[in-house]
């Protein structure tokens, strides 16, 4: 059987040419550029969890590892407890989110809604520079401006200005401007006819707002605020710097607290390559990935559904 | 009975809504001051205590006295290694990535499992990039504490950046640009050479310098793949160890006593700027990109 004519005659314009091979060598490249991705991100858990699994499987207590406050890793017998570090780690997020969810959300709703022309302008740029200033910088800050400050106003009874409190107040600023650009975002894609019936009916701009546009940007405003934990969560060198670095349970914001993060940043280069230790801190690491994976990765899937919703 | 101007007056109720509007656009202006000041006050404070230290040698001269004395010139160096490595090898593998994600990638799960990782390799904290990079370029690739082995680590960390700015700016490519192309018998790759990248050029170099700035403030990610508190020489290949101005600053503020008070401040008062300095260059872009754009 024979090829009928008409069909090779198509065919003769797929001919491979150099072009045609250029072509394919890109799509393969780029391909690859694709998935790059992914497989950073598997590969990412895949060696921090095969570096610390011979002792997270055979070594670790789990009880004590969740349930105890003692991580003395250099005592004999080293003793891992990672509570007080988690414990620590919550209590300077959450002080970060109660400084920055308010406000945050408030600059949205000012930038988005309210502002106008070159101001509107001026005040996202200066947003997007408090997201630019280096976090070893803010740390900096937090040990040699905020300190002396906290000492003045509060006048703690310990005397020292890095602690909690300070930590918090630090991270809360540095994760505003994700949550205030995420959360503007949302607020953006409330369509602009919403506004207008609100408005023809003979709304205030506040009323438009309250009523109209935030319980329709609410997926939107919460996946910010997710955000914005993960990124104060896994926040090292400001909370190594202005925490106060020392493993307790605080009881007051004044206390000097320890978070996960610092605590790495801190050991790992004391410590011999593959020893107990070592593996410790890559579980720890492996716990971290993981908390501020599930935070992403839900902040995601509500921005997705909203999205697919439409 | 009523006249008829009566009817448009403002009853105390409406009066009231508008008050209430006034009062919540002040607060909100409030709250995004609050926001916005401390970045000034930073740069003022900065600015104040670090301003004697800032003499010409500061930028030219090694750290002496155990870095409580001298300049920054080696850590300026390392900074500039670190952030040439990475951009060489997050650029192309980014831009790539980019590319494929708006030129070739249907709506399928494989896109949409892209998208979940670009966002969540975003969100992967500082220090477990960190824990990475010891245990992947460090250690497994053998590439010892070193330049290399730091604009690698720094290289994941930056490419979401990267991705995210250069398909914003492929997506601005009108869709008719690529069409015309297509039809002159240009092949998908031809098209993307010549008429899509020419035309997002300046968007994709807002994402680099951007991906610069992530590069040159970072601190946890290099303290164990290549930085090193102090060496009195410079780095001569990509296998030495280098100091690195972040982590200067960590090292000074921390690690030393006997510091003077104004050294820091200087330190991280040059890094600011460097880091601000490249993110107006990168708004300023954008902002001309907007209103220069012609379709």
């Amino acid at each position: 059987m024979t090829v009928p004519q008409g069909n090779r005659a198509t065919h003769a314009l797929d001919h491979r040419d150099s072009a045609w091979y250029a072509d394919f060598a890109a799509r393969v490249l780029v391909f690859a550029g694709g998935v790059s991705a992914i497989v950073f991100l598997l590969g990412i858990l895949a060696f921090i969890a095969t570096e610390g699994i011979d002792f997270a499987l055979n070594r670790l207590d789990w009880a004590d590892f969740f349930g105890s406050s003692a991580w003395r890793p250099t005592a004999k017998p080293p003793t891992y407890g990672a509570l007080a570090l988690i414990v620590g780690t919550g209590t300077v997020t959450a002080l970060a989110m109660i400084v920055s969810v308010p406000f945050s959300l408030g600059a949205a709703v000012y930038i988005g809604e309210f502002a106008k022309g070159r101001r509107r302008e001026w005040l996202k740029v200066l947003i997007e520079l408090l997201a630019a200033v280096p976090s070893v910088v803010w740390g900096f800050i937090g040990l040699q401006v905020l300190s002396p400050w906290i000492v003045d106003i509060f006048q703690p009874e310990s005397g020292v200005g890095i602690n909690a409190l300070n930590a918090g107040l630090i991270l809360g600023l540095m994760s505003a401007p994700i949550m205030t650009t995420i959360a503007e975002d949302a607020l953006k894609s409330v369509p602009e006819s919403y506004r207008e019936a609100a408005e023809a009916l003979g709304a205030t701009r506040w009323q438009v707002v309250w009523r109209v546009v935030l319980p329709h940007a609410r997926p939107g405003l919460s996946a910010a605020v997710l955000l914005g934990i993960g990124r104060a969560f896994g926040e090292t060198m400001a909370v190594l710097m202005a925490s106060g670095h020392s493993i307790r349970i605080p009881e007051s914001v004044f206390d000097p607290v320890r978070t996960i993060t610092a605590t790495i940043a801190a050991e790992l280069g004391e410590t011999a390559n593959g020893s107990d230790h070592y593996q410790a801190l890559f579980v720890l690491g492996v716990l971290l990935f993981l908390i501020t994976f599930a935070v992403n990765f839900t902040a995601d899937l509500i921005v997705r559904g909203r999205r697919k919703s439409r | 009975m009523t006249t008829p101007q009566s009817n448009f007056l403002a009853t105390a109720r409406e009066q009231q809504a508008l008050t209430v509007q006034k009062l919540v656009a002040i607060l909100a202006l409030f709250m995004t001051l609050v926001l916005v000041v401390p970045v000034l006050l930073i740069l003022g404070v900065l600015a104040v205590e670090g301003w004697p230290a800032m003499t010409a040698g500061f930028f030219t001269e090694f750290p002496r006295n155990s870095m409580r004395a001298g300049g920054i010139f080696p850590a300026l160096v390392g900074t500039l290694w670190l952030v040439a490595g990475s951009l060489l090898l997050a650029v192309p593998l980014g831009v790539a990535a980019a590319i494929y994600l708006n030129e070739y990638a249907r709506d399928n799960w494989l896109t949409r499992t892209i998208q979940t990782a670009i966002v969540n390799l975003a969100g992967v904290p500082s220090i477990v990039h960190a824990l990475f990079g010891v245990g992947a370029f460090v250690h497994f690739m053998k590439f010892g504490a070193s330049i290399l082995a730091a604009s690698c680590t720094l290289a994941v960390m930056t490419l979401p950046v990267v991705i995210v700015a250069t398909r914003e700016s492929l997506q601005s490519v009108p869709v008719s640009f690529r069409a015309a192309c297509w039809s002159m018998g240009a092949t998908r790759w031809q098209t993307i050479w010549h008429v899509v990248l020419p035309n997002s050029g300046s968007g994709i170099l807002t994402g680099i310098i951007l991906a610069v700035c992530r590069c040159v403030g970072e601190t946890a990610p290099i303290m164990f793949t290549g930085a090193a508190v102090m060496i009195s020489v410079l780095p001569e290949s990509v296998f030495d160890k280098t100091m690195v101005l972040s982590l200067h600053l960590y090292n000074i503020t921390t690690q030393i006593s006997g510091v003077p008070r104004e050294l820091p401040f200087a330190v991280a008062l040059a890094l600011i700027l460097v880091v601000l300095a490249l993110n107006s260059v990168a708004i300023g872009f954008r902002m001309y990109l907007r209103r220069r754009k012609k379709w």
